[in-house]
C-alpha cells in the first residue's frame, strides 16, 4: 500500500529548501558587487530582482514551513531535487532579464545547463554581455559544481543528521572526512585555493598572449571555474578557441584532469599520499579510457585528412577529447565541424568518452570511472569462475583509497546506474532524431548533455523546438543528480496522487 | 626604349584596373558559409567582414584579433601595424570597428595548429565603432523597489508575529 505523504513532510520539504534557496539568494550578492565595480548598473539591477525574488520565496517557505525536525530519506532526496529546479528558475531571472536570451525558456536552459556543469548554451551575443552576467554564468557552474547543497552545508546548516542524506542526493556517495560538513568545507578549501592558483596561471598566460590585464584575470577566474568544475561555459562565444593560444590550452588541459579526479584523491595527494594517484582503481581506469577513447578518435581524424600535421590532429583530437572525458565541453573548433571535418569513427571516439565521464565524488557527470572499474572486474571474476575448478573460491579486490573486496552488491549498484545513463542517452537520442537530426548526430547531443559534457555538433541552438529544448534540460538535471533523487520524487508525487 | 615603357605602363594599369575590379566584385562572405564550406574555400582569398571583439592580442609583429559577423567569430591573423589601426574592440561598453578582411582562409591551419581561421592580407574599416549607451532602465529600478518593500513588509510582520 502507497502511503500518502502528511502535511508534516511538505513542511520539512518546503522548510529546508527555503534555507538552501536562500543560501542561493546570498551568492547573487557576487554578481551585485561585482556590477558595481565595473560600474554595470542595469545588470547589478538584474541581480538585485534575482536576489529579492529569492529571499521573499526563501523567506515565505522557511517561515510557512517552519520546523525543528529532521530530515528522513526521502524528505532528503526531494529537498535535493527540488533545490536544483528552484536554482535553475531563480538563477535564470537574471540571465532573462538582461535580454541576451531571447526566452525564459532559453534562460531556464542556461540556467540548468551552468549548474549541473553542462556548459551547453543559447545565449546571444555572448561577445556584448556584460561581466556581471559572465561572472554569474561561471560562479553558477562553481556552485553546481560543488553541489548546491554542498554549499549550504558548508556554510548555512550546522551539523545534523539529515545533512548526510541531502549529500548523499546529490551524488556524492563517498564522505572524506568522517562528517559531511567538514567533507563538504574540504570540497571548498581545495576549490577555492586551485581557483586561486589557476586564475594566476591563466592570467599570466593571457597577458603574456597580448590580453588586456583586467581582462586576462577576469576570463583567466571564469575559466579556471568552468575548466575545475568541468563545465565549460566560457566568457565568449568561441570558447578556447578564442585565446589562440597552446600554453592555454595545456593548462586547461591540467585543470580539466583535476577536476575529473576524486576529492578524496585530491585530499590523500593533499595529506602527502601521492602513491594513491597511480593505486587508484579510478585513474588508472581513466588512463586508460582515455587512450583507448583518443585512439579512436586519432583513427579517425587521420583516416579524414582534415588535419595536415599530426600536431594539429593531436592538438585538435586531443583537447576534444579530454574536453569530452572530463565532462567540460570547452571546444577549440566550431561545432559544425563535428559534423563537416570529422567522421563518424571520430565522433564515436568522443561520444564513448562523454558518455564515461571522470570519477566518483568528483565534478563530472556520466557514469564514472569507478562504476567502469567494478564492471571490468566484475567480468574478469565471472571469467575466472568459468575456468577455474568450481570448488575454487573466486575473489576479485580492487584498491580505491583501501583495498575493496567485489561483491554482488557492488556490482549491481553499478550496472544499475551504469543502465540507466545508456537508457537517458538512448531516450534524449531519440527525441533529437523526432526533429529531424541524424541518429549520430542525435546521440552525441544527447549524450553531452545527459553526461553534463556541453560539447555540441551544432543541434543546441536558440531556434531548436521547445520540447527538445525541455529534453535536454530534464537530462541535465537527471545525469547531474545521478537519479536517485529525482526518482524519489517521481515517487512521491506518485504517493500524493495515489497513495492512501 | 619607349615602347617598352609604354608596354610596361599599360600592364600596370590594366593589373591594377584587373585587381580592383577583381575586390570590388569579391563577395563578402558569412562565417557560415566559410564554416560551413571549409574545404572548397581552404587555402583561397576570401573577403569576410564584421565586427572586432574582446582583445586584440599582439604577438610579436603579428596580431589575433576576433571578428564576428553576427553568427561567429573567426580568427584573424594579421600584422601587428594593422591591428593598430583597429580603434574600438566590442563588448558589453563599446561596439567594436566594423572590418572588412581580405585574406587566405584556412581550414585547419598548419600554422597555427589546426585552427580555422583568416591571415590577412588588407584590412579596410567600413564602420567606426564607438562607446554603446547604456541608460539606466527604469522598468528594472521601480521592480526592484517594489520587491524591496514586500521584503519589508514582511519583515515587519514577523516582528508582529514575534511580539
Amino acid at each position: 500500500m502507497i502511503l500518502r505523504p502528511r502535511l508534516e513532510d511538505l513542511k520539512i520539504i518546503g522548510f529546508y529548501l527555503g534555507k538552501i534557496i536562500l543560501g542561493l539568494a546570498l551568492t547573487m550578492t557576487i554578481p551585485i558587487a561585482a556590477g558595481l565595480l565595473f560600474w554595470e548598473l542595469n545588470p547589478s539591477l538584474d541581480f538585485l530582482i534575482g536576489m529579492e525574488i529569492s529571499v521573499l520565496l526563501g523567506v515565505l517557505l522557511v517561515r510557512l514551513c517552519r520546523t525543528d525536525k529532521d530530515l528522513n530519506w526521502m524528505q532528503g532526496m526531494i529537498v535535493v531535487s527540488l533545490s536544483w529546479v528552484a536554482a535553475m528558475f531563480l538563477g535564470a531571472i537574471p540571465l532573462h532579464l538582461s535580454g541576451h536570451w531571447n526566452s525564459f525558456l532559453d534562460a531556464c536552459f542556461d540556467s540548468m545547463s551552468g549548474f549541473a556543469t553542462t556548459g551547453l548554451a543559447l545565449v546571444q551575443d555572448l561577445d556584448h554581455l556584460s561581466y556581471t552576467h559572465n561572472l554569474w554564468r561561471h560562479i553558477i557552474m562553481f556552485l553546481g559544481g560543488q553541489g548546491i547543497v554542498v554549499i549550504a552545508l558548508s556554510f548555512f546548516v550546522r551539523g545534523f543528521s539529515g545533512a548526510f542524506k541531502m549529500y548523499v542526493g546529490e551524488a556524492r556517495e563517498e564522505k572524506i572526512l568522517p562528517n559531511v560538513v567538514h567533507t563538504s568545507r574540504f570540497i571548498w578549501l581545495v576549490s577555492l585555493v586551485y581557483l586561486i592558483l589557476g586564475t594566476l596561471a591563466l592570467g599570466i598566460t593571457g597577458v603574456v598572449n597580448g590580453m588586456r590585464p583586467l581582462n586576462s584575470f577576469f576570463h583567466g577566474a571564469c575559466i579556471f571555474m568552468t575548466a575545475f568544475d568541468t563545465g565549460g561555459f566560457s566568457p565568449q562565444s568561441q570558447s578556447i578557441l578564442y585565446y589562440h593560444s597552446a600554453a592555454y590550452e595545456i593548462i586547461t588541459i591540467v585543470i580539466m584532469v583535476m577536476g575529473a579526479l576524486n576529492f578524496k584523491l585530491h585530499y590523500h595527494l593533499w595529506i602527502g599520499n601521492r602513491r594513491e594517484i597511480y593505486r587508484n582503481i579510478e585513474t588508472s581506469v581513466l588512463f586508460l579510457t582515455v587512450a583507448s577513447s583518443f585512439s579512436i578518435v586519432a583513427l579517425g581524424l587521420s583516416k579524414t585528412g582534415s588535419y595536415s600535421s599530426v600536431w594539429s590532429l593531436f592538438r585538435k583530437g586531443f583537447y576534444q577529447l579530454i574536453s569530452a572525458h572530463s565532462g567540460t565541453g570547452f571546444q577549440t573548433i566550431y561545432p559544425q565541424q563535428f559534423t563537416m571535418d570529422w567522421n563518424h569513427l571520430s565522433l564515436v571516439g568522443v561520444i564513448l568518452a562523454m558518455s564515461l565521464g571522470g570519477a566518483i565524488c568528483s565534478t563530472t557527470g556520466a557514469i564514472k570511472m569507478l562504476r567502469i572499474g567494478i564492471i571490468v572486474k566484475a567480468f574478469k571474476q565471472d571469467l575466472k569462475r568459468i575456468i577455474m575448478p568450481e570448488r575454487a573460491l573466486v575473489i576479485e579486490k580492487m584498491h580505491h583509497i583501501k583495498e575493496v573486496f567485489l561483491d554482488d552488491k557492488l556490482v549491481r549498484g553499478a550496472l544499475i546506474i551504469t543502465l540507466a545513463y545508456i537508457i537517458l542517452y538512448v531516450a534524449g537520442a531519440l527525441v533529437g532524431m523526432f526533429y529531424g537530426n541524424s541518429f549520430l548526430n542525435s546521440l552525441f547531443e544527447s549524450t553531452s548533455a545527459a553526461a553534463n559534457v556541453g560539447l555540441s555538433c551544432g543541434i543546441t541552438n536558440a531556434g531548436m523546438p521547445a520540447v527538445l529544448k525541455t529534453t535536454y534540460i530534464i537530462q541535465m538535471w537527471i545525469g547531474r543528480l545521478e537519479f536517485m533523487s529525482v526518482f524519489t520524487i517521481l515517487g512521491f508525487l506518485i504517493a500524493i496522487v495515489r497513495g492512501k | 626604349m619607349k615602347k617598352n615603357q609604354g608596354i610596361c605602363i599599360t600592364l600596370f594599369f590594366l593589373l591594377f584596373f584587373n585587381c580592383f575590379i577583381a575586390s570590388a566584385n569579391a563577395a563578402i562572405l558569412s562565417s557560415r558559409e566559410l564554416i560551413g564550406n571549409a574545404v572548397n574555400y581552404d587555402g583561397k582569398t576570401i573577403v569576410y567582414s564584421g565586427e572586432v571583439i574582446g582583445d586584440i592580442m599582439l604577438r610579436g609583429e603579428h596580431a589575433w584579433v576576433n571578428i564576428s559577423d553576427g553568427s561567429n567569430s573567426i580568427g584573424v591573423w594579421m600584422d601587428a601595424r594593422m591591428a593598430r589601426e583597429i580603434r574600438f574592440s566590442g563588448d558589453y561598453k563599446n561596439r567594436g570597428d566594423k572590418i572588412e578582411v581580405t585574406g587566405v582562409f584556412h581550414r585547419a591551419c598548419p600554422e597555427h595548429g589546426g585552427d580555422l581561421d583568416i591571415h590577412a592580407k588588407t584590412i579596410r574599416r567600413i564602420e567606426a565603432g564607438g562607446p554603446l549607451k547604456r541608460d539606466l532602465q527604469a522598468r528594472k529600478k521601480n521592480i526592484s523597489i517594489v520587491l524591496f518593500g514586500a521584503l519589508i513588509l514582511i519583515w515587519i510582520l514577523t516582528l508582529f508575529k514575534r511580539s
